[in-house]
């Protein structure tokens, strides 16, 4: 039995120590913001925060996240950060597909609450580990750049 | 909100789902008494099934193979050449023979290491070469010929001062759709429900009808949010749809299959690698007497939707220059690898590619500055095109030239970057140019014939009116664009227009989304019927408005001869490339990138912008980052970082501009915009490349190992 913080609640499971977080998150917990992209963290798709950081979950054997706090996509929805982020990447149209977008949400909130007020090169290198084919990145920078300003404060 | 200007940009429909990640791809859905199939594929590119030996099997888990299958035993796209299982020949490794069904996917996979399939191994084909030395014993899926006649063409090169050649080489490029591809076959005792990831409803729908026999009411075809296409969901979903829906037949239960990033790049189709010959005849100023083009292109194993790739790789070998006697020729050659199909520009990126190439390598021998070179050969509105159809519409290209000179200060550039390269011996500098045009729609007779595209709007008792079309959002944005024609005509507010993801038992048939036809075709005929509803409109009671593509007919196509409109209109586009070239690692380093568009009218800025950076992202790897390569028939990226799409630190901000020059025959005078931006990248990058390093090369990618290696022969000859 395997007991962390998942979303801000106490959580435990059965699945096997071996298991993929992202796995557990996507068929157990039924949180599908989770996506898989690539399977061996190339493309970010499945990025979750452990403990804060920044994490590809297809990486993570659930073995290792006892008592970890883990946060999907879905457990920063209600935050004020998650809302700028929704309004930027609107307004800078960042966002086609969208298979990438919730991994790339949660690379720029990791971005931003280490660092408010990011140069275009910050970003750029932020969100380096997600991978995105529609956009070619420039309307997703722009929608953090956006952020990190209608934001400030709030990181 | 009122739509007052069409191209103002509003909310996309499909936001708040797909940033909140709760939008389900076809990974999210789970129905009841699902189970997954995994595929037995071939090992060996070439040979005969001789005997197929499975494992035992737990209860629950079950094969399904080419016995299952009620009808003829094909994926029909365009010929009957692709099994849906392989019956007693395999053609490339990764074909699929037999599927494995049940529960648990670990189970599946463990199962299917125990499967043992004995075959007797035939010499296969495995490369372009290869198929191009052996083009007379070896198939040619497709070919065709058209232009001046060789005998007058002869007669200039006797006349002529000198006779250029070049032999150009173009590699495979794979889509990288960040959702790999998924499908699921829903069984009812009546009816199977397909849905995934797709681009083409109804093609998906012919496939299915084929493939289990059936009655047009016991199958149907619905679109899940679709996680990228960019042509990579054309053709292949079919084959999929085709797996899943006699799999779930076959086992009586509802049957998934979803690709992991590896199987998807590993066996699903890719861009065509081409060779492409060139012939050109000059005078003695280094001014163009005639061309001749051959070009071919490696089909793999089926031709799928090849020959109508080679239709538009031919359709577009003379780029845009009038080019005096004109001859080409093109084959798809047959070779033991992966089929390839549709990728974003459908055979125009190759030609494209070779001919700025080509172009660009004659300026230098005229001594002229490249651009200049080319605007001398630039069409012209009321010029013919190869195939002797007709530019009709006015050409905007010399206008955006003149522009994207003086915003990118070019000239300036290139004499600063020549001063500059003296004096840094490791690090160049450069600076290129692609001059592009994209044919809009259906190449050919396709529309008229083929496709006769019907949408439907629907308004229901309480006004809301919705979009009844097969079209697919793949991310390019037609939830947002199509709504707002229809709202615009209407004058309702845009967010009150409804565009489910279609479903093919609610929707008419309005063609496959592909070959930049949605805006231009499919939003026509929506405006048409919105123009129809408005005058029609009764408050509170239901309508129905359905409308039919109708052929302006022009100069008509005949596939025969190879002659006629090919498109009905052009899409055209600019662009300038710096680079900087490191000459000790061979990496190449994106500056700026500057782009001027024409697409007639924009329906929406910001989507605009969305196409244009992702494209030219796309068009720019293709031509020095992304490379894919087989050997012995197998492909040899199997991940991600193997093959090297752009991430955020391999792209710069992108300069662009549209220009309006409206389309009489499209909604609002929009035309196609999708696959053009992608078309300028590769061709700008490569002739930046070259002004860098002063030198010329004959192949895309130029990856560092090209340029390390052509940097050591220039050593070598210098001596």
């Amino acid at each position: 039995m395997i007991k962390f913080t998942l979303n801000g609640r106490t959580v435990e499971t059965d699945a096997p120590a071996t298991a993929r977080l992202l796995d557990l998150l996507r068929d157990e917990f039924e949180l599908i913001g989770t996506k898989e992209g690539c399977g061996e963290g190339e493309c970010g798709a499945c990025s979750v925060f452990v403990n804060n950081l920044l994490q590809n979950s297809c990486l993570i054997p659930i073995g290792s996240i006892a008592g970890a706090d883990i946060q999907t996509i879905e457990g920063i929805i209600e935050t004020e950060q998650f809302k700028i982020l929704d309004e930027s990447y609107s307004i800078a149209g960042g966002v086609q597909c969208g298979y990438c977008i919730p991994g790339m949400i949660m690379a720029s909130a990791a971005l931003l609450s280490k660092n408010p007020h990011p140069s275009e090169d910050e970003i750029r290198e932020g969100i380096s580990g997600n991978l995105c084919r529609c956009t070619g990145y420039n309307m997703i920078v722009e929608a953090i750049n956006l952020a990190a300003k209608k934001g400030d404060g709030l990181w | 909100m009122n739509l007052k200007n069409i191209s103002t940009s509003v909310p996309k429909k499909d936001h708040k789902g797909k940033v909140s990640g709760q939008l389900p791809y076809i990974s999210d859905v789970k129905v009841e008494n699902m189970v997954y199939g995994v595929l037995y594929r071939s090992p060996i590119a070439y040979g005969k099934i001789i005997s197929i030996q499975l494992p035992t099997l737990p209860e629950g888990y079950e094969a399904v193979g080419a016995e299952h299958i009620p009808g003829p035993n094909y994926v029909k796209i365009i010929k009957e050449d692709q099994p849906i299982f392989a019956n007693e020949w395999v053609n490339y490794i990764g074909e699929p023979i037999l599927m494995l069904t049940g529960k648990d996917l670990d189970i599946l996979y463990s199962l299917l290491n125990e499967v043992k399939v004995e075959f007797e191994e035939h010499q296969a084909i495995y490369t372009l070469d290869e198929a191009i030395k052996q083009k007379s014993v070896s198939s040619v899926l497709a070919n065709y010929e058209f232009g001046e006649s060789l005998e007058n063409i002869s007669a200039i090169e006797q006349g002529a001062h000198q006779i250029i050649e070049e032999e150009y080489d173009t590699g495979y490029q794979e889509h990288v759709y960040l959702e790999p591809q998924g499908m699921l076959a829903v069984y009812k005792d009546d009816e199977i429900i397909v849905q995934g990831s797709m681009q083409c409803l109804y093609y998906i729908k012919n496939a299915l009808l084929s493939a289990l026999a059936c009655g047009d009411d016991e199958v149907r075809v619905v679109q899940s949010p679709t996680g990228g296409g960019f042509g990579g969901k054309e053709d292949y979903p079919s084959m999929m749809a085709c797996h899943v829906a006699v799999a779930a037949r076959a086992v009586k239960k509802s049957v998934m299959l979803v690709f992991d990033r590896s199987e998807d790049m590993l066996v699903t189709t890719k861009r065509h690698p081409a060779k492409l010959k060139y012939r050109t005849a000059l005078d003695k100023e280094g001014n163009i007497l005639s061309m001749c083009v051959d070009i071919f292109l490696d089909g793999g194993a089926n031709v799928g939707l090849s020959s109508v790739v080679l239709q538009r790789a031919l359709i577009n070998s003379a780029g845009v220059y009038k080019i005096p006697h004109f001859h080409a020729k093109g084959y798809v050659l047959k070779t033991n690898t992966v089929p390839n199909g549709a990728f974003r520009g459908f055979g125009a990126p190759q030609s494209f590619a070779g001919i700025e190439s080509h172009i660009g390598h004659l300026s230098k021998l005229a001594k002229i500055d490249p651009l200049e070179y080319k605007r001398k050969y630039l069409v012209k509105q009321g010029d013919p095109t190869i195939t002797k159809g007709k530019f009709r519409d006015p050409i905007l290209v010399e206008e955006m030239i003149e522009d994207v000179l003086n915003v990118s200060e070019y000239k300036k550039k290139k004499e600063d970057f020549q001063r500059l390269n003296q004096q840094n011996q490791r690090y160049k500098k450069g600076i290129g140019t692609s001059l592009f045009l994209h044919g809009c729609g259906f190449t050919g007779s396709g529309e008229r014939d083929h496709i006769k595209a019907t949408v439907k709007l629907v308004k229901s008792k309480d006004d809301q009116v919705s979009l009844k079309i097969s079209n697919s959002d793949m991310g390019q944005g037609i939830l947002t664009t199509l709504c707002k024609i229809v709202a615009k005509e209407l004058d309702l507010p845009f967010e009150d227009i409804l565009y489910p993801y279609p479903d093919t038992k609610e929707v008419p048939d309005s063609g496959p989304t592909v070959a930049s036809r949605t805006t231009m075709i499919v939003g026509k005929l929506l405006e048409r019927a919105a123009k129809k509803l408005k005058n029609q409109w009764q408050t509170g009671v239901e309508q129905e408005i359905v409308e039919h593509y109708v052929h302006r007919e022009m100069i008509p196509w005949d596939e025969k001869t190879f002659t006629g409109d090919a498109y009905p209109a052009y899409s055209w586009g600019v662009n300038i490339v710096e680079v900087e070239v490191d000459t000790l690692t061979g990496n190449i380093k994106l500056e700026k990138v500057y782009g001027n568009y024409e697409v007639g009218k924009v329906i929406d800025e910001r989507i605009m912008k969305g196409q244009i950076d992702g494209g030219l992202a796309q068009g720019l790897a293709y031509g020095y980052l992304e490379k894919m390569t087989s050997k012995q028939g197998r492909i040899q990226q199997k991940s991600i970082s193997d093959y090297g799409p752009p991430t955020s630190l391999d792209v710069v901000s992108i300069e662009s501009k549209v220009f309006d020059n409206p389309y009489a025959d499209g909604p609002y005078g929009a035309k196609g915009a999708g696959e053009l931006t992608l078309i300028g990248g590769a061709p700008a990058v490569q002739a930046a490349i070259e002004d860098a390093l002063q030198t010329s090369f004959q192949q895309i990618p130029i990856t560092p190992e090209v340029i390390i290696e052509s940097l050591w022969m220039k050593e070598g000859e210098e001596g």
